[in-house]
């Protein structure tokens, strides 16, 4: 009892107050989770992307080589003791990694001539302001067995790791991290599957599957929509699935672009920004239409895929980049769903 | 947690189970149970059919189903002019209801029976199988027995091939199969009729478990194989063997093989998924609609396949990097690493601590004691948020019903969840990863799956503004509360009470250790009080509900009154200036509870309880400041309301006057003629039979005319002591503290 009473004042706990004011990145965490969890998930309005936020020092010839391709999308955790200094050693030790798993667990010495080849190489000027880390690229390459002059890699698998407008995530670790939330790879998933163990085992991350459900797809839909377009390569199109037994139905539903950016433009209020309202009207004038022809409630079905002349993407997790004034925003929108998923 | 909480709780879980014991409360056993209703009533379907609609042509199909299958059962009548007519009219009436609603387990039974002892004609036969569908489940029985006409050889071959092909289809259906595995070699042996072998690879391939891997049919498969060349479904077979025993079967399958069996159920595709739905109710789809993308690719599976905690690694990396890239201060301040591999005890640890390595990958600590001593007193923030990142993503990726509903792999995620619990236990703290993922996952939990890791989970969230919490969790928690069983409240109940003891054991820490600190956030110590009697007001909601919902149930009595047992040593147990009062909704049921445990622990309560508050007393008026810490005069009132009902009932027979007031008219009504006696120490009806046993035990001549009014004066000291040796301790507590000895009635 005797202790007690001098504890009748005010009296708080450190503990307690760093709880209460948030002090440590981890409360920072905790506290975004309770916002999240607590209110509606994702903000009511997003910025349309705009023209080309692609800083001046990239490399054309790399981001020509990330469009038209189909990435599987990935959410990763921050990457501890990552450093941008040591990409050719981590090339290196990766690539021994790769043929020791191919090799079924025996024994590699790093710097063995393998049939492989491991490259770690950034991506200039990918990214949205100046706090967000570098992007970088890795591929796997084969080397031709033939020692011919001008022998050429063939790429087997590429991944590539970026951040863009991340800060919300930034502002909520310490430095010893590297916060690349999203991931995108292509190629076989053995490949994936390898490089992604290594990476967990190395800098101690996680990668999940980032899918995009039906809501999100909605918006992507309507983002994308809104971009100015010199002129169309695709048409916008949109896959329904209908959930019947024993197979299940999909429906494909294709607009003429013009006409699509036409039915945005007559919903379309805020100039610069896509607000929640509008992304329902949209989608229901999309309905509505159909149902007028069809007879059929696109809201009762659920929505898979969503390509446009932007982008194209799939429910289950899937991109294809169209257009390189957009990529930026594509990728804006990206990450912030994997930071999502990560929270 | 600490050991000997561990072990009351294995107690009050085996308290639970034993009178699950009694009530079945698996859906499971409830099954069982309606399937022998239905055995007695022989064709007639279960109650729990959800089929219900049927009116008066359904009971008048009933009975001509019943006629039909007594008149197969007898076997054809030969001496009828038109026993076609009646023969197909009777097909006709089975396989109408059969089609509809399906057949109860004993008409299948019967059925089953007819049509492979032969004694019909093939094409009956046929067509009998043919219509073998059940209501919801088969008996394994009849399948035996079944099985056992084929031996007789009574049936053709197409029959046989019929019978295998439904046994195929039906499988899933089957309510067991340990006696239909025991005919494993049966079946293996019908390998060698060349109309039946496909099937019969199919059957086995359902059937087989690795102890049916054998050298000797492992040989006849490839003997087979060899004589009839690569045949799809021996393939699937011999893959399935090579599954279960790599070293018994050299030769190479292909992997990517897909299809192996034909598809043999499609006769009964559409009746099957009948079945499927009235086993199921109707189907989950829309809901999952709702919830996002349907499948998403498990990485987890191919990643890491050996465990989902990864394995202690020391951090390989940052030393391969370090070779080449050491800075100088590195050169300077580099101890020698000790490594992990090597850390075995705790004195190892200790003298390491400065030196230690750390895990490359940071979830592997879960697994390893002294690391997590290590991460305990560590301070880097790093360590901590590797470890947060690391779990929040495991628990997202593996929780069973917080993205794909994969049910089958809930063993392993309950067990991921149990080494969680261990490590939090251990660590005395909750993680904040549980915290989040608990925010995330609860709105869409059953209530069902992983159901004690999880609300062990509950009872580790950490400290908390509780008003800040409740909308996350405990409104969730709530509802899930109230909709189900008394075993799941109880569970509940239990858990917030260790909810609350490790709240009560933080802050009672850490005021102790941080003595003097100024804060104008309500980080002060009446804040936290706030929280932890928000708590408790909250539990007390839940309990007064939950009482009312179960009837006063004396289960959940006990529960509720564990929790209050918490609640009443705040103040000396923990020196927290905190003393909550239970709710009358509790207090009244509690002392008018039939069982004499209750009432003992009730009295035990308000002992303590008048033990802390007399504490609080003294301090107030040895410290003569007005402290906030004052418990309002409100609390006392309380309490001394309680004090008097119970006094009033137990002591001076003098009830519903003071504290527990009742209109006398009210009273009479119940014509109950001495109701002032009757709630007393000798006539409570919880201890009632303890009055009856006094009595004989101490005047066993007066066997025939017990006298209860005759226990007073000194017989009523006597009877206390008999009550007290009896093992009511609480309530000899209370007598002692509460009542005045010169009060003898």
């Amino acid at each position: 009892m005797d202790s007690y009473e001098s504890t009748h004042q005010h009296i708080a706990s450190s503990r307690l107050k760093d709880y209460f004011i948030g002090a440590t990145p981890l409360q920072k965490r905790l506290e975004s989770v309770r916002k999240q969890t607590s209110f509606v998930p994702t903000p009511p309005r997003r910025k349309i992307p705009q023209c080309s936020q692609l800083q001046e020092d990239n490399d054309p010839q790399k981001v020509a080589f990330l469009l038209h391709k189909q990435w599987t999308l990935y959410s990763l955790t921050p990457l501890y003791k990552f450093s941008y200094t040591n990409l050719k050693e981590y090339a290196s030790l990766l690539s021994a990694f790769i043929a020791a798993e191919k090799q079924k667990g025996l024994a590699v010495e790093v710097g063995e001539d393998f049939n492989i080849k491991v490259t770690f190489s950034t991506l200039l000027g990918m990214k949205g302001t100046q706090r967000d880390p570098e992007a970088f690229l890795v591929q796997i390459l084969s080397k031709s067995q033939l020692p011919s002059e001008n022998r050429e890699h063939k790429v087997l698998w590429t991944g590539w790791f970026c951040c863009i407008f991340g800060d919300s995530l930034l502002e909520t670790v310490s430095e010893d991290f590297t916060c690349v939330p999203l991931f995108l790879a292509n190629g076989a998933e053995t490949n994936t599957a390898i490089v992604g163990t290594w990476f967990q085992k190395t800098f101690d991350c996680y990668f999940s599957p980032l899918a995009i459900n039906a809501f999100n797809l909605s918006w992507m839909a309507a983002m994308w929509t809104a971009c100015k377009m010199d002129q169309y390569m695709a048409a916008t199109e949109f896959l329904w699935s209908v959930p019947c037994s024993p197979q299940s139905l999909d429906i494909s539903y294709a607009i003429h672009p013009e006409d699509a950016k036409a039915l945005w433009d007559s919903v379309h209020k805020t100039p610069g920004e896509v607000t929640q309202e509008e992304v329902d009207l949209f989608m229901d004038c999309l309905y509505s239409h159909f149902h007028r022809h069809f007879k059929i409630h696109l809201s009762a079905t659920r929505l898979v895929r969503v390509s446009t002349s932007v982008a194209s993407a799939h429910t289950d997790g899937k991109i294809k980049i169209l257009c390189h004034k957009y990529l930026i925003g594509v990728l804006a929108y990206l990450t912030e769903l994997a930071i999502f998923q990560i929270d | 947690m600490s050991p000997q909480k561990r072990v009351k709780n294995s107690q009050v879980q085996k308290r639970t189970s034993q009178v699950s014991g009694n009530y079945p409360t698996n859906l499971l056993a409830w099954e069982e149970k309606e399937d022998l209703n239905d055995s007695k009533y022989s064709l007639k379907r279960g109650q729990n059919n959800p089929v219900e609609d049927y009116g008066h042509a359904d009971d008048q199909a009933e009975d001509a189903l019943q006629i039909a299958v007594r008149y197969f059962e007898k076997g054809p009548v030969k001496t009828s002019q038109n026993k076609d007519k009646i023969l197909e009219e009777h097909l006709k009436t089975v396989e109408n209801v059969a089609l509809k609603n399906g057949l109860a387990p004993e008409g299948i039974d019967i059925l089953l029976n007819v049509a492979l002892s032969g004694k019909f004609g093939s094409a009956v036969n046929t067509r009998i199988l043919k219509c073998m569908i059940p209501t919801t489940l088969i008996s394994e029985h009849s399948v035996v027995k079944a099985v056992s006409w084929l031996c007789v050889g009574k049936c053709s071959g197409s029959t046989k091939v019929l019978f295998y092909r439904w046994l195929v289809a039906m499988f899933d259906f089957i309510d067991h199969k340990e006696e239909i595995n025991l005919l494993y070699g049966f079946f293996f042996a019908s390998l060698q009729d060349d109309a039946l072998c496909p099937y019969a690879c199919h059957l086995l391939y359902l059937l087989t478990k690795k102890e049916n891997v054998k050298p000797f049919r492992v040989r006849k498969l490839l003997d087979l194989q060899a004589k009839m060349g690569m045949q799809p479904h021996l393939q699937a077979l011999l893959s399935l063997y090579k599954f279960f025993a790599p070293t018994l079967i050299s030769v190479s399958l292909p992997t990517r093989k897909k299809i192996y069996f034909k598809n043999s159920e499609n006769l009964w595709k559409t009746a099957l998924l009948a079945v499927r739905q009235r086993n199921q109710g109707p189907p989950p789809e829309p809901l999952k609609l709702m919830l996002g993308p349907a499948k998403v690719r498990p990485v987890k599976r191919k990643w890491n396949s050996y465990s989902v905690i990864p394995v202690l690694n020391s951090s390989s990396c940052s030393k391969e990097c370090g070779k080449k890239g050491m800075i100088l201060s590195n050169y300077l301040s580099s101890h020698e690493l000790f490594p992990l591999e090597q850390l075995k005890s705790f004195p190892q640890l200790l003298q390491n601590i400065h030196c230690l390595e750390l895990p490359s990958q940071m979830g592997a600590v879960l697994n390893n004691s002294l690391l997590l001593h290590y991460i305990n007193c560590v301070k880097d923030e790093s360590i901590l948020l590797r470890l947060y990142h690391w779990l929040s993503q495991t628990l997202q990726e593996e929780c069973i019903w917080y993205k794909v509903n994969n049910f089958e792999h809930e063993k392993e995620f309950a067990n991921f969840l149990a080494t969680v619990n261990r490590a939090q236990c251990f660590l005395q703290e909750g993680f904040y990863s549980c915290e989040t993922f608990l925010y995330k996952s609860l709105p869409l939990w059953d209530g069902f799956c992983c159901r004690s890791q999880f609300l062990q989970l509950v009872s580790w969230i950490p400290f908390n503004s509780f008003s800040e919490v409740k909308p996350l969790v405990f409104d969730h928690l709530a509802q899930l509360f109230f909709t189900s069983t008394i075993y799941f409240k109880s569970s509940v109940l239990q858990s917030l009470k260790e909810l609350l003891q490790n709240w009560l054991l933080w802050l009672s820490v850490d005021i102790h250790m941080k003595p003097v600190m100024n804060s104008p956030l309500e980080t002060t110590l009446g804040g936290s009080m706030n929280s932890v009697s928000e708590l408790i007001h909250y539990v007390g909601w839940l309990s007064t509900t939950a009482l009312r919902l179960e009837s006063n149930s004396t289960f959940l009595l006990h529960f509720i009154l564990d929790f209050y047992e918490k609640v009443c040593d705040i103040y000396i147990n923990y020196n927290l200036p905190l003393v909550v009062l239970f709710p009358p909704g509790i207090f009244y049921p509690a002392l008018l509870s039939l069982d004499s445990s209750i009432l003992n622990q009730l009295c035990y309560i308000m002992h303590r309880y008048r033990k802390n508050l007399t504490a609080a007393k003294k301090n107030e008026l040895v410290q003569k400041t007005k402290s906030e810490f004052n418990f309002s005069s409100k609390t006392y009132q309380e309490f001394n309301h309680y004090l008097t009902a119970m006094v009033g009932c137990l002591w001076t027979s003098k009830p519903f006057q003071k504290g527990f007031y009742i209109d006398p008219d009210v009273l009479e009504k119940t014509g109950v003629a001495e109701y002032k006696n009757s709630l007393n120490l000798v006539h409570h009806p919880a201890l009632l039979s303890y009055a009856v046993s006094f009595l004989l035990q101490e005047w066993p001549e007066e066997r025939t005319t017990v006298n209860m009014r005759s226990i007073r004066g000194k017989k009523w000291n006597w009877y206390l002591d008999y009550l007290f040796s009896e093992g009511l301790q609480g309530l000899k507590l209370f007598i002692r503290s509460s009542i005045h000895h010169s009060s003898v009635p």
